[in-house]
């Protein structure tokens, strides 16, 4: 082989060599940017979920407080104020806001405006202040979580449009007709019109597909099924047509349809009927207005129709009355902090699972790390080499890779069953956590010793240190950073462990905040996880969002506990 | 001469080692044949082999310059240790002796010129049988050299004794002629130098000789002469 | 064992190894070492690697016990006492024979800390002044007071290697020691660095009998008085350094020292 040969077989070979590295490298790349993508997407999805929670829609009423009422006895004794009927007060504040609803069920409507439980803030306010009886004042609280999501408006779409010409309104019987000489409802009934061909169109496509089915089903029965539902719908979808036809008749709205309400004068109704020529509407009134003429008219179009939603027109107009009227106002959601779990997403908060993860946390970093690290430093340092250490050894690396759930098992058979722990208790929840996590602190803490160069031992030792001096002022010392980070490491890993909790009942429902103190450790608690899991559970609409804030919060505190750990290990480095 | 069974691991440092006694082997031969020429050119009163000794001493002069060069290179580069150690020593030691010899034939040669001018002397015959015993002398050490044999090393130096005895009889013989017969009195000086000069590369042989034994057993022969038997199995 | 080229006229030997042995599990380290070993001069232990001269190094403050499958056999007496017996304790021992090690080792801690460690686990010193003192003369034997001295509370890490090594040895001294054992000191060091510890092993020889371990021929030649050679885990020869460096008795010596080792 010649030397011009050798160069260029070398330099083929080189190319090929660079361009192997560079491909290495955009591999390296493309993972570390589809990990980052993925990491941007979970926070911005759970972020932008999580980031209605973290507001919320306040009511501020003033709000009589009654002497007879919230104070039966008359005493201002805790206990007769604590027997006064502070709901009561609180609805009276309501109606005050709206005298013209009499109706047994619209006042329960106008009711759940709020949750019956601000009555307890409201108690322990007025308990804490007994002077407050018979004053007038201007009490505050989360507006109930229907309302509060239709103002971020989470619940229905909502168009205003604002109409002007002169309107004439006459009232009776509750309903009032809204006359406009210019016949600006023709807008509206158009609209309507659309929203009914749009409906007939739907069912119209319901009704093939159920043709088709019935073609396709192999046995009678099932096909003659189909064939009965595709004849319901193709009736359902000509009547729908039906109503669409101008027949100089008025054009009605059902449940089924977007609501219309019109804001006029002051008050709300919500219309149920067009006239075909666009010159009035007519319906209920929800708000009674002020005037019987007015300059101009808003109509609210909510294109969720009432009969899909839990919130009615009447509450949509009231809490729009309420805004308007300035006694809504939003702000930091706090009540998330200062609150323990609830059924009424408004109240619920995190308070209460957050102590519980940190009484948790401390009873499983008071158990494990001491009893990891000093396992690891005698089995590193002192424990002979034999078949028994090596089980150990081998058992301990086993332990690491057993399914949490196995350790919560373990913790409702021993810790609640043979020693009758209480349940539910941070304090058996911290114990089955740190069994879980000692196999993680013990190898990490190994791991950390054996990094220690043998010539610090030797240095130790020439000098006439004892082993165990040696051990303790010189191994330890030097293995600390290493043993807190894997220590940390594992206290993150328990700190997001559910599994292991179900089992021994710190799945539970806990309204109570747990004291943050040696009491709390056998109270009923509930984790930061398990939260999320209940939460994300939830009945309530409103509890999805809350489910997302409540996983940011954990983020934030497992971010907090890293950071923590980085800052006590650079304190570490930085002594040794 | 290798002392030594193994080769050296930092090969360049044992064939530095070998072309170091390859040379002082190489000097020794040059030198032996001065000397065997300086004592031709005095029996047959050759004045022409006496100028080529004269003038291959120069060479030789040369050659001690050379190995005083490769041992100077060899402590500094090489740091030699034990036997190494001990045979670049005795090299340089070695070829500083065989210089001085040369310089001895050289001195012999010299005087056949003065020795030229005035009737062959009686003594050539005796003188010429020392000159033997000291070239053979000569061949012994540098055998002991070459081969790292002891026994010649330690033959080499009793043959010095014999040649010490030699020379006192002609100092006395030479002494008697000069008393007897004033006329023979310079070519007797003459021949009395050439005869101080043989003593004196005998001397110079057992010096090598000495440096072999201390090459091969590592002992200061002198010192342990002094203090016990030379021939003590050590 | 063959022949051991033995000078045997060393008298009030400070160390004296007898029929010594050290196995590692099934392994024979090293076995049959006798030797006597004078105070108040350095010997050096040369040999190919693994050859056993650390391992012998070792029985003299039986730092071999700190490793679990080592066994040591025969008798290793200082001042005549044997150090393998049950009532001596191996740290007061390691008190009395310091040890110095090839990478140098000081601990992480300031350069006071270092020197001030021994003394304060032995409780040598019975005050904060006392302790400076111990500090002092012993930072200044290492030939090391005049570097640090306006820095003691800095890290012992953060001087250079062969300052490191001086430390160590002056943290050897601060406990008083008798013996200090020396395994390959300047290893890891620069030739200047190697010199003054060099210089120090020379001074440091008129309190202490010195034992050094060592790679470098030439340094043993330096530095010792004496010299042992081993080879396979066998003593080969012992003797004084000029004569093992000059006219070795044994073909095994004599190869490894000219550099002919096959």
């Amino acid at each position: 082989m010649t030397s011009a040969d050798r160069q260029s077989a070398v330099q083929k070979r080189l190319l090929k060599r660079y361009r192997d590295e560079a491909r290495f490298r955009a591999f390296g790349i493309a993972a570390i940017v589809f990990a980052l993508a993925m990491l941007a997407l979970l926070i911005g999805s759970i972020g932008s979920q999580a980031i209605s929670a973290f507001t919320v829609n306040e009511l501020t009423l003033r709000v009589e407080l009654d002497a007879e009422r919230v104070d039966p006895a008359g005493d201002r004794s805790p206990d007769s104020l604590r027997r006064g009927s502070y709901n009561g007060v609180l609805q009276d504040a309501l109606r005050a806001e709206f005298p013209t609803v009499t109706e047994r069920e619209d006042l329960r409507d106008l009711f759940g405006l709020y949750t019956p439980l601000v009555a307890a803030r409201l108690l322990n306010q007025v308990a804490d202040n007994p002077d407050l009886v018979g004053q007038t004042i201007d009490f505050t609280f989360p507006i109930s979580d229907h309302a509060d999501l239709y103002l971020k408006g989470q619940i229905t779409g909502r168009e205003s449009e604002v109409l002007a010409g002169g309107f004439t309104i006459s009232r009776a019987d509750g309903r009032a007709t809204i006359i406009s000489e210019a016949g600006v409802f023709a807008a509206v009934r158009d609209a309507v019109r659309a929203d009914l061909d749009l409906r007939a169109d739907a069912i119209e496509a319901r009704a093939e597909r159920y043709e088709t089915r019935s073609e396709a089903a192999g046995d009678a029965a099932r096909s003659e099924q189909s064939s009965q539902d595709a004849e319901a719908a193709r009736q359902q979808a000509a009547a729908l047509r039906a109503l669409t036809r101008d027949d100089g008749g008025d054009l009605e709205l059902t449940p089924q349809l977007p609501s219309r309400l019109v804001r006029i004068a002051g008050g709300f109704v919500s219309v149920d009927a067009i006239s075909a020529d666009g010159r009035s509407v007519s319906g209920r009134i929800l708000v009674d207005g002020d005037a019987d003429t007015a300059a101009s008219a808003e109509v609210l179009t909510l294109s969720v129709p009432q009969a899909d939603r839990r919130f009615s027109d009447a509450q949509i107009a009231w809490t729009e009355a309420l805004q308007a009227r300035g006694n809504v106002s939003e702000g930091f959601n706090t009540w998330l902090f200062t609150n323990a779990d609830s059924r009424e997403p408004e109240l619920a908060g995190v308070l209460g699972a957050m102590i519980g993860t940190v009484l948790t946390i401390a009873v499983t970093m008071a158990l494990a790390m001491p009893i990891g690290v000093f396992t690891a430093i005698y089995l590193e340092e002192f424990a002979p080499k034999n078949r028994l250490t090596d089980l150990i050894e081998v058992n301990i690396n086993n332990l690491a890779a057993v399914p949490s759930i196995v350790f919560g098992l373990l913790g409702l058979a021993v810790f609640i069953n043979t020693f009758g722990l209480p349940r539910s208790a941070p304090l058996v929840g911290g114990m089955v956590l740190a069994l879980m996590t000692l196999p993680t602190i013990i190898i990490s803490a190994r791991a950390a010793l054996k990094a220690v160069p043998p010539s610090i031992r030797e240095a130790a030792l020439g000098v006439g240190a004892s082993k165990t001096q040696t051990v303790f002022h010189h191994v330890l010392p030097l293995s600390a950073p290493g043993i807190l980070t894997g220590s940390i490491i594992g206290m993150a890993q328990a700190m997001g462990e559910t599994a292991p909790l179900l089992m021994i009942g710190m799945v539970a429902f806990i309204a109570d905040v747990p004291s943050l103190s040696l009491d709390g450790l056998t109270e009923p608690a509930t984790v930061m996880p398990v939260q999320i899991f209940l939460w994300s559970d939830g009945a309530e609409r409103a509890f999805e969002a809350r489910t997302a804030a409540a996983i940011i919060v954990l983020l934030g505190l497992m971010i907090t506990f890293n950071a923590l750990a980085v800052f006590l290990r650079r304190r570490f480095e930085t002594r040794w | 001469m290798n002392t030594n069974t193994q080769t050296h691991t930092v090969k360049s440092f044992g064939e530095e080692l070998d072309r170091l006694s390859d040379d002082v082997a190489r000097m020794g031969g040059l030198v032996e044949t001065l000397v065997s020429d300086c004592l031709q050119a005095v029996m047959r009163r050759d004045g022409e082999l006496a100028d080529s000794v004269i003038e291959r001493d120069r060479q030789v002069d040369q050659m001690e310059r050379d190995i005083e060069k490769r041992v100077i290179r060899l402590f500094a580069l090489r740091q030699p240790m034990a036997t190494d150690l001990r045979m670049t020593i005795a090299a340089y030691r070695i070829s500083h002796e065989l210089e001085r010899v040369g310089d001895l034939a050289k001195n012999i040669a010299r005087r056949c010129r003065v020795l030229n001018e005035s009737e062959p002397h009686e003594m050539t015959r005796s003188v010429e049988r020392m000159g033997r015993l000291v070239i053979s002398q000569m061949h012994e050490v540098l055998n002991a050299f070459s081969a790292g044999s002891l026994d010649d090393a330690h033959s080499a130096m009793k043959t010095d004794d014999e040649i010490d005895e030699i020379y006192n009889s002609l100092f006395r013989e030479l002494l008697t002629y000069m008393m007897e017969d004033a006329r023979t009195i310079s070519p007797s000086t003459q021949m009395l130098f050439v005869a101080k000069n043989l003593e004196r590369i005998g001397d110079h042989n057992t010096n090598i000789a000495e440096m072999v034994h201390y090459v091969l057993t590592g002992e200061d022969w002198r010192r342990d002469r002094s203090m016990s038997d030379p021939d003590r199995e050590s | 064992m063959s022949t051991v080229y033995h000078d045997t006229k060393i008298e009030n030997a400070k160390v004296e190894l007898d029929n010594v042995g050290v196995t590692y599990g099934s392994k024979t380290a090293v076995s049959g070492v006798a030797l006597r070993i004078p105070d108040r001069s350095v010997t050096a232990f040369i040999g190919p690697s693994g050859c056993g001269k650390s391992t012998v190094l070792r029985t003299i403050n039986r730092m071999n016990d700190t490793i679990d499958i080592a066994r040591v056999s025969g008798s290793v007496k200082i001042d005549g006492e044997e150090i393998n017996s049950k009532s001596v304790d191996p740290v007061v021992l390691r008190a009395r024979v310091g040890m110095v090690f090839q990478k140098p080792n000081p601990f992480p801690k300031s350069i006071y800390d270092n020197v001030a460690y021994g003394p304060r686990i032995h409780g040598l010193a019975s005050g904060k002044a006392e302790l400076d003192a111990i500090v002092e003369t012993s930072l200044k034997k290492a030939g090391l007071w005049n570097e640090v001295a306006d820095r003691l509370d800095q890290p012992g890490t953060s001087l250079s290697g062969g300052q490191q090594q001086r430390l160590v040895i002056a943290r050897a001294i601060a406990v008083s020691p008798e013996v200090i054992l020396m395994d390959e000191p300047c290893s890891a060091l620069d030739p200047i660095a190697t010199a003054k510890i060099e210089e120090l092993i020379d001074e440091l020889r008129e309190n202490y009998c010195i034992i050094i371990v060592t790679h470098s021929m030439a340094q043993a030649a330096r530095v010792s008085q004496m010299t042992a050679f081993f080879h396979l885990g066998d003593l080969v020869e012992y003797g004084p350094t000029e004569a093992i460096f000059t006219n070795p008795r044994d073909q095994r010596t004599q190869d490894y020292i000219t550099g002919r080792f096959g």
